[in-house]
């Protein structure tokens, strides 16, 4: 039942200060036709009809606190209490973005040492903390190529190199900045090809835009020969830091020759992922790019931190404000918490749980790769359809109801039925040994009938959804008379 | 071994980890990466969360709140009394921890709640179809400019000048991306409003949209009737709103407002320093296709039972990768919980009388200010709860001095345009009792 | 006069107007087919252009010309009713009709037995 079905004319929770009013009605001041004529329809419910409808709402949920997450390319860690206790601290979460400098000087601190934090972690020479997600950061970064390109006389450059193993954001946030896209192969090893690379590379490229550890879950091994081949050709280097979770505090991309770097907050630094957001997506820059970035920066003269918005060269804004700074203040609790130390730890943690993990699946269906991984792996299910004529689907939708996500599926699109695991370094042996023995009592179910897996989910507040219809002749609101 | 919070392996499970994956070190584990990129990062070791919530604490101090203040200052981001639950309800962690719903099935909460939500932001701009929600306001206003040429072709796109400031820069950046054409429409110095000649004479066949703010970065209301004629069928009107607003102007919907985006922080979501709050995004059913973000429909299940998908997926880059309708992945699904929360609480009766009050206070203050020579309403036209004052003395000093009486005194709009030295743009909302309104306008009019 | 192009689509000829949709192999791969992004009337088409796009709930397919013409008639029943290509791909689920420019291009595309042997090498 929706909040609207529950919704009784005339109730009300919500109660203003008792005030004279000074008597200016819109009516009488407004234009005739500015005046709305009929209200919103927005439900009318009691605080507590209010709370009991969204609390069981919360109830059908799967979230990281109720159990293991292991979606692939997601990082789906822990997100320490803490670090909201801290946001929410009423000299954060209280500050208007317009207020003068000298007092919010707290906050803008916080932002300068995050993006130096950031700097060091990455080994990038500047940072914007602007883009409010990870797609938002590649944007932010293919804008800084065109720029950089166009400053330079280059504009012939308009091409970008994505490996055909890269997340979908990748090609379409390049396609934003005006780019068309080219798509390299993997080799058998799952890395970048780099024949194929040598062959599509020349004058007219912009950049290659790579993830690593890659898609699935490798370390490009072969970085200090990719970089020479893109710079010598004039073309920069761009690193979506999906992956970073798995080499922190190890080694920086900087180091390994990228130019442009986008981190994404909510999964790195264990900010909550709130149903699909808010992120935050920072972007840090070698030297040659660090006067393009967006306004304002954060600046800091010894004794006052101000906001400098005199970037001649800036591509300018790509939202309101200075980024969202509720998701920093968390990301930075998490980095102070860790240190050095701990977010080195937290990677050798993650690649182990994730290497834990693939030797007990390997033993069950093959992974799409042979050898160590880093912090997540790939499986092939294409054995689940040849051997238990059951789909990568059908095995995800039983896990369902065993109470485990599932891992991402079906991604990244170069690997058959693909099932990508990460496990991520907040979880106990106890927590791998359990999905591992349970992946493995589906696969049993499916040996002796597939129809079990079929039909799962059993146990979820709804089973398998109508989905064709629902694009077909899409509902996407509540209405009256339905 | 020092242990590290949030690390829950104990020596032993490392140690047999390690037996099982057949290594004899977890440096061994990292053996692709080449040897020279190894470093030691130079960050403060770690410490535990007493110590971190102290430091932190400690920090936020330096911050004035604005729970300390009376705020005369809205300018995108505004001041609302927000009731106790919804931050309540919003902190649970199956809301906070849960992921994208890609597996409907355990998500039945998310998506039911983006549902409500879309329908609620539909009802309040009189659209047809609304997404779940975009980063902000600003770039929800530059996917729509994308969105129109996207549906209307052309390569140009026409900003009011009257428009957010950074909505206008973040619109052009946007453009820059895809190669589009920006040019910007003046606004009739006395009202405050578009200047319709202007208009007419920048619109040209291959203009696919018009970007305007309603109210305006101005607080004044434009005449949509109007603009929507002039600009004719061939053009989308594309309509920027403050949510409020809504609860007491008629909808742009109702003018056949193409697109209507927005920031959705002053539906319970607190200022933050200007994030994270919320982008809404609502059209016409018609250009469902072309929208761009995550869209939540209701279907069924095999046995007949009600559930919420996510429809149209093939607009977006996982499936649709360089042809995608944009590159947005994570939204602010978190915050369009707080802001549907906050709307069910409010209701349509609260949320008028908010709009109400809003209203009714900043208009008190117009007349209060009439009475005094030393600062004058700069535009005519009809406003809502913002207007800009031009003042007879130093703004920024004056604020100074408001600052240490605990308000947040008008914006100093020179800050935007050096024409504009000594305006300030004051608003007020019903989180501003009698009592403030009093104290401030007392202070306008002790101005000499 | 039915024939199959390697890309799956499939032509049926009478006069100098080609009947063209996706064979039944070619929906049944796709699955659930949700949306059909049909071609203008009036579009002039090369063997091998992009004319339409077909939407399942997890994919979205270009469908490519199989011959050279003009479009003169597309099939809206499939705005409305999409599904008819999964019920019915080489009937009531035709996509578009072209009045051809080069009959010739008909010779290399293959007959029934040919384009069935061509499925089963793909897999």
């Amino acid at each position: 039942m929706t909040v609207f079905d529950k919704s009784t004319e005339g109730r009300t929770g919500f109660f203003l200060p008792k005030e004279e009013s000074y008597g200016y009605e819109p009516s009488d001041v407004l234009p005739e036709n500015s005046v709305r004529k009929e209200s919103p329809l927005l439900p009318q419910l009691s605080e507590l009809q209010v709370m009991r409808h969204f609390t069981g709402l919360s109830e059908k949920n799967y979230s990281v606190d109720g159990g293991f997450y292991p979606l692939g390319s997601c990082t789906m860690k822990y997100n320490p209490r803490l670090n909201e206790r801290i946001a929410s601290l009423e000299g954060f979460s209280q500050i208007h973005p317009y207020q003068a400098e000298d007092t919010v000087q707290g906050a803008l601190e916080v932002m300068y040492n995050l993006q130096n934090f950031l700097c060091e972690i990455t080994g990038m020479d500047s940072f914007t903390l602007q883009p409010a997600a990870g797609a938002h950061g590649e944007l932010v970064g293919m804008l800084l190529m065109k720029k950089y390109f166009e400053l330079k006389g280059e504009s012939n450059r308009k091409k970008v190199i994505v490996p055909d193993s890269a997340h979908g954001t990748n090609p379409a946030s390049a396609v934003m900045a005006g780019f068309e896209v080219i798509e390299v192969p993997s080799n058998g090893n799952g890395r970048v090809d780099l024949r194929s690379l040598g062959e599509i590379l020349d004058e007219n490229i912009a950049g290659i835009m790579l993830t690593n550890p890659n898609t699935v879950g490798l370390f490009e091994n072969e970085i200090c020969e990719i970089q020479e081949m893109a710079h010598d050709k004039g073309a920069l280097l761009y690193y979506d830091g999906a992956n970073l979770n798995a080499i922190m505090g190890h080694a920086r991309p900087g180091d390994m020759g990228f130019d442009i770097v986008h981190l994404n907050l909510h999964k790195t630094f264990s900010t909550p992922h709130g149903m699909g957001g808010p992120g935050s997506g920072p972007v840090g820059v070698k030297s040659i790019l660090k006067d393009l970035l967006p306004v304002p920066v954060v600046r800091f003269d010894g004794s006052k931190f101000s906001l400098d918005y005199h970037l001649p060269n800036s591509i300018g804004k790509v939202r309101s404000f200075y980024g969202n700074f509720g998701v920093f203040l968390k990301a930075y609790a998490y980095i102070l918490t860790l240190g050095g130390d701990g977010l080195k730890r937290a990677s050798e943690m993650a690649v182990l749980n994730a290497n834990y993990l693939r030797t007990r699946l390997s033993k069950l269906i093959p992974t799409a790769y042979p050898g160590l991984c880093m912090h997540e792996f790939v499986l092939k299910g294409s054995k689940l359809v040849s051997e238990y004529g059951v789909k990568t689907l059908d095995v995800a939708k039983r896990l369902l109801d065993y109470g485990i996500h599932p891992p991402t599926i079906y991604f990244p699109l170069i690997v058959d039925e693909a099932l990508m695991v990460e496990p991520t370094e907040t979880e106990t042996k106890e927590a791998l040994d359990n999905f591992a023995d349970t992946f493995e009592r589906i696969l049993s179910e499916a040996k002796e009938d597939p129809n079990i897996l079929k039909a799962a989910p059993q146990k979820t507040v709804v089973g398998r959804l109508d989905e064709a219809t629902a694009s077909r002749k899409p509902k996407t609101r509540w209405s009256k008379d339905t | 071994m020092p242990g590290f919070p949030y690390l829950p392996q104990t020596s032993r499970d490392i140690d047999e980890m390690l037996e099982v994956v057949g290594v004899k070190s977890v440096s061994e584990l990292f053996k692709d990466i080449p040897e020279k990129f190894e470093v030691d990062i130079s960050i403060p070791e770690s410490k535990d969360e007493f110590s971190v919530l102290r430091d932190l604490s400690e920090l936020s101090k330096n911050n004035v709140t604005l729970n300390d203040l009376s705020v005369f200052r809205g300018a995108g981001v505004y001041k609302h009394f927000v009731p106790s639950a919804v931050q309540a309800i919003a902190s649970r962690g199956e809301f906070l921890t849960a992921y994208t719903p890609y597996q409907a099935e355990v998500s039945q909460g998310t998506l039911q709640m983006l549902f409500e939500f879309q329908t609620m932001i539909c009802e309040l701009t009189g659209m047809e179809v609304a997404n779940s929600s975009m980063y902000d306001g600003a770039s929800a206003a530059a996917e729509a400019a994308l969105m129109a040429v996207r549906v209307r072709g052309g390569k140009k796109i026409l900003l009011s000048e009257a428009l957010h400031p950074e909505y206008i820069q973040t619109i052009k950046t946007y453009c820059f991306g895809s190669d589009i054409d920006v040019e910007t429409v003046s606004f009739d110095s006395e009202t405050g409003q578009i200047d319709i000649a202007d208009l007419q004479k920048k619109l040209t066949v291959d203009t696919a949209g018009f970007v305007l703010g309603y109210p305006n970065f101005f607080g004044i209301i434009e005449n949509l009737a109007e603009i929507r004629t002039r600009i004719g069928e061939k053009t989308m009107m594309i309509v920027s709103v403050n949510p409020i607003a809504l609860g007491l102007l008629e909808a742009p919907g109702k003018f056949g407002a193409d697109i209507v985006v927005g920031d959705g922080q002053p539906l319970g979501n607190s200022p933050s320093f200007g994030g994270p709050g919320l982008g809404f995004f609502a059209s016409k059913e018609s250009h469902i296709r072309k929208m761009p973000g995550r869209i939540i429909g209701e279907t069924k299940d095999s046995d007949g039972r009600t559930g919420y998908v996510m429809v149209l997926q093939t607009r977006e880059q996982h499936i649709r990768r360089n042809k995608a309708t944009s590159n947005i992945c994570s939204n602010h699904a978190f915050n369009a919980l707080v802001a549907s929360i906050y709307m069910s609480i409010v209701g349509s009766e609260g949320l008028r009388e908010i709009a109400r009050r809003s209203f009714d206070k900043a208009h008190y203050l117009t007349e209060r200010i009439s009475k005094t020579d030393h600062v004058r309403l700069v535009f005519t036209g009809p406003f809502f709860n913002e207007f800009v004052a031009q003042f007879d003395c130093d703004l920024e000093e004056f604020n100074r001095g408001l600052l240490k009486e605990n308000i947040l005194g008008p914006l100093e709009l020179e800050r935007f345009s050096k024409e504009m030295k000594n305006y300030g743009l004051i608003c007020a909302t019903e989180a501003n009792l009698n009592e403030e309104i009093e104290f401030f306008a007392g202070r306008l009019e002790a101005i000499r | 006069m039915k024939k199959y192009a390697a890309t799956h689509e499939w032509v049926s000829v009478e006069g100098k107007t080609a009947t063209v949709g996706i064979s039944d192999h070619a929906q049944d791969h796709l699955g659930d087919i949700v949306y059909v992004d049909l071609p203008e009337v009036g579009k002039s088409l090369k063997k091998g252009d992009v004319f339409c796009t077909i939407e399942s709930v997890k994919a979205a397919s270009d469908i490519y010309a199989p011959i050279s013409g003009k479009v003169i008639e597309v099939n809206e029943e499939l705005d409305s009713s999409p599904e008819k290509i999964n019920e019915d791909a080489e009937g009531s689920g035709w996509i578009a009709k072209i009045e051809m420019s080069n009959e010739s291009e008909l010779d290399s595309l293959m007959d029934l037995e040919a384009y069935k042997k061509h499925c089963e090498e793909e897999g």
